[in-house]
């Protein structure tokens, strides 16, 4: 019962919440319900037993993803109001769109169920979702968990290398120049006689 | 009434739609298209996890986390390429990024 109510709650806060990413006047408003959505992705997967993909995606999504789309969207001085024309003109169209798509899917998910709802397996309780995870993650799919973290390594250069911008005319360190540095070309030995200033 | 697996189907159905249904109507606004495609993987990611939660199989977990990889990465790279672009040009709109001509 109470995961019905929960599964029930959830999805409609995050159908209702990604509905409104898409029809929100502010983007940042947008972000703030993508963040609602993704919070309440992961209770679902929590629902279906997923501990470790939820609190993953809680991590990634909010924790960076989300962060990195405030910042731009903070950060970019544009006229949002403008980029929202053309919304109604386009509406009507979109509709059809996803009423076509949607009705697509269920003809398909009708077509595979054939009316029943399939009940849920649950993977026998001794071993954490975190355990059977590591289990295969690390033996039979080891060459993609690398293959991924090199994704994120090309990704991670990739942004640095397009965002990096060398700049003329700012103050910045020179450490071979400091090195380079010696007593003879740092201090100059000057004479001075008396009553006479160093200026002059 | 049990929660079974076409629930959750039907779920992920949705948001994709709604996430197809934000690229057609947000056409101008790169950020929020960008969005779109995030809640378009998650539809994924929920469709990959309920069937491995249903068919007992790791598998279907393992590639919701290489999903969420690439959709990680794809958004570095993707705001990033927004902000070089918005230094260079001065604005965002998706009608004037057609330099090449495609």
């Amino acid at each position: 019962m109470l995961v019905t109510i929960s599964f029930y709650l959830l999805a409609f806060v995050a159908i209702a919440s990604a509905m409104m990413v898409v029809v929100s006047r502010n983007p940042v408003h947008s972000v703030m319900f993508l963040i609602v959505t993704f919070i309440s992705a992961a209770g679902l997967f929590i629902l279906m037993g997923a501990e470790f993909i939820a609190l993953l995606l809680v991590m990634v999504y909010v924790g960076a993803v989300a962060v990195l789309f405030l910042f731009v969207v903070m950060m970019l001085d544009v006229d949002f109001v403008e980029l929202k024309q053309g919304f109604l003109q386009y509406l009507p169209f979109g509709f059809v769109l996803a009423l076509i798509l949607l009705a697509e899917m269920i003809m398909v998910g009708a077509a595979y169920f054939s009316g029943e709802s399939k009940k849920m397996v649950k993977f026998d309780s001794e071993k954490s979702n975190l355990e059977r995870f590591g289990e295969v993650l690390y033996t039979e799919y080891a060459f993609f968990f690398e293959a991924a973290g090199l994704v994120l390594l090309v990704a991670m250069i990739g942004a640095i290398v397009l965002t990096l911008r060398e700049r003329e005319g700012v103050k910045k360190q020179d450490v071979s120049k400091q090195i380079a540095r010696t007593p003879e070309t740092a201090i100059e030995m000057v004479d001075l006689e008396s009553g006479k200033g160093v200026g002059s | 009434m049990t929660i079974g697996l076409s629930h959750y189907l039907i779920v992920a159905a949705i948001l994709f739609v709604i996430g197809v249904f934000g690229i057609f109507v947000n056409r101008k606004n790169v950020i929020i298209i960008l969005m779109c495609i995030e809640l378009i993987l998650l539809a994924v990611n929920i469709n990959f996890v309920a069937f491995s939660t249903h068919l007992g199989d790791m598998g279907g977990q393992i590639f919701a986390l290489f999903v969420l990889t690439v959709a990680a990465a794809e958004a570095a790279v993707g705001l990033a390429i927004l902000v070089v672009y918005f230094r260079n040009r001065g604005n965002i709109a998706v009608e004037d990024i057609d330099l090449m001509k495609g």
